[in-house]
């Protein structure tokens, strides 16, 4: 055993999602990614600073919430990508069950972690907003509610897939696991729809136009593309370890196998 | 500036949350980079920062 199928499972031919495994072939994966990331880290750090500077400096105050509005600028784009990287999760789940491709598992071990930072941020902030404006760090309401329940889904991944002697059977596991939590992004979506909640609700919707002032909306766009550019510049980075990673391990288990 | 405390905690978080996972990983993808590069003669031969393409 060489290890090199592990950075060389080509897919057979015929097979169903064979463009998908293309793309997914680790060596490929690699060096694609090893192109990208310069670019995504310069675009994570120029967004996401022009952002924060924006809103913290240069937006201007609610007139109601005074200068607490500017915790909008991390708390709503945190929010975002803990559901948008829950999302992602939830398709690695997908890919791994249905094609078991190998970077596919990778992938959501790695995209857990961060997203459940991301989350722990949205919760943190959250509270920091809420304490000064409805007067508790914590109500139990269904929005905040289901963004802890969705914190929970990511701590429950990353703790089942490395609960398992046989790594496979604990990616299988975290797999299941993600796509039965799926279930908890409409709900996280809907849920100032479908209770009457202490969160407001969503201020900026696909098909409608924002309920907030062009001053504001600019640069919480802006942070939330930078926050998302940083976010997948994480992910990528950890991925391309990740891989790298198993390679060396199969490197030494060839090594070790070759001496005995 | 009103809500001081408030703003300036949320914005450390803001800034540090992000800031520590992207050093864990570039420290990370570093080590993997060096050992793979010490272990796989082909790694090695393409030179520093090419070992994405070891496939």
């Amino acid at each position: 055993m060489d290890g090199s199928h592990i950075l060389t499972n080509a897919p057979r031919p015929g097979r169903p999602g064979r463009s998908l495994h293309r793309f997914a072939n680790p060596g490929r994966f690699l060096r694609l990614a090893a192109r990208v990331q310069p670019w995504l880290n310069a675009l994570a750090l120029i967004l996401t600073a022009t952002g924060l500077i924006w809103g913290l400096f240069f937006a201007p105050a609610d007139w109601q919430q005074g200068d607490a509005v500017r915790i909008m600028y991390i708390h709503v784009p945190a929010a975002w990508l803990a559901s948008a990287g829950y999302a992602g999760l939830a398709a690695c789940a997908l890919v791994s069950l249905i094609w078991r491709h190998p970077l596919a598992d990778l992938a959501a071990m790695e995209i857990s972690p961060v997203g459940a930072g991301f989350t722990a941020l949205c919760l943190a902030t959250g509270s920091l907003w809420g304490k000064p404006m409805w007067g508790a760090w914590w109500v139990w309401d269904a929005r905040l509610t289901s963004v802890l329940v969705l914190f929970f889904l990511y701590l429950g991944h990353i703790v089942l897939v490395r609960a398992f002697d046989d790594p496979v059977r604990g990616q299988r596991a975290g797999a299941i696991l993600v796509l039965v939590g799926a279930i908890d992004l409409p709900i996280i979506k809907f849920s100032v729809v479908w209770w009457n909640t202490l969160h407001q609700p969503d201020t900026i919707t696909l098909l409608g136009a924002p309920s907030l002032y062009i001053t504001m909306l600019w640069p919480l766009l802006i942070a939330a593309l930078g926050y998302s550019a940083t976010f997948a510049a994480i992910v990528l980075a950890r991925t391309r370890a990740a891989v790298m990673e198993r390679r060396i391990r199969a490197l030494l288990a060839a090594r070790a196998e070759a001496l005995s | 500036m009103t809500h001081l405390p408030y703003v300036a905690a949320s914005y450390a978080l803001g800034v540090a949350v992000p800031a520590a996972f992207a050093l864990a990983a570039f420290l990370r993808l570093g080590l993997a980079r060096r050992r793979l590069a010490a272990l796989d003669p082909r790694a090695r031969a393409r030179g520093p920062g090419k070992t994405g393409g070891a496939a």
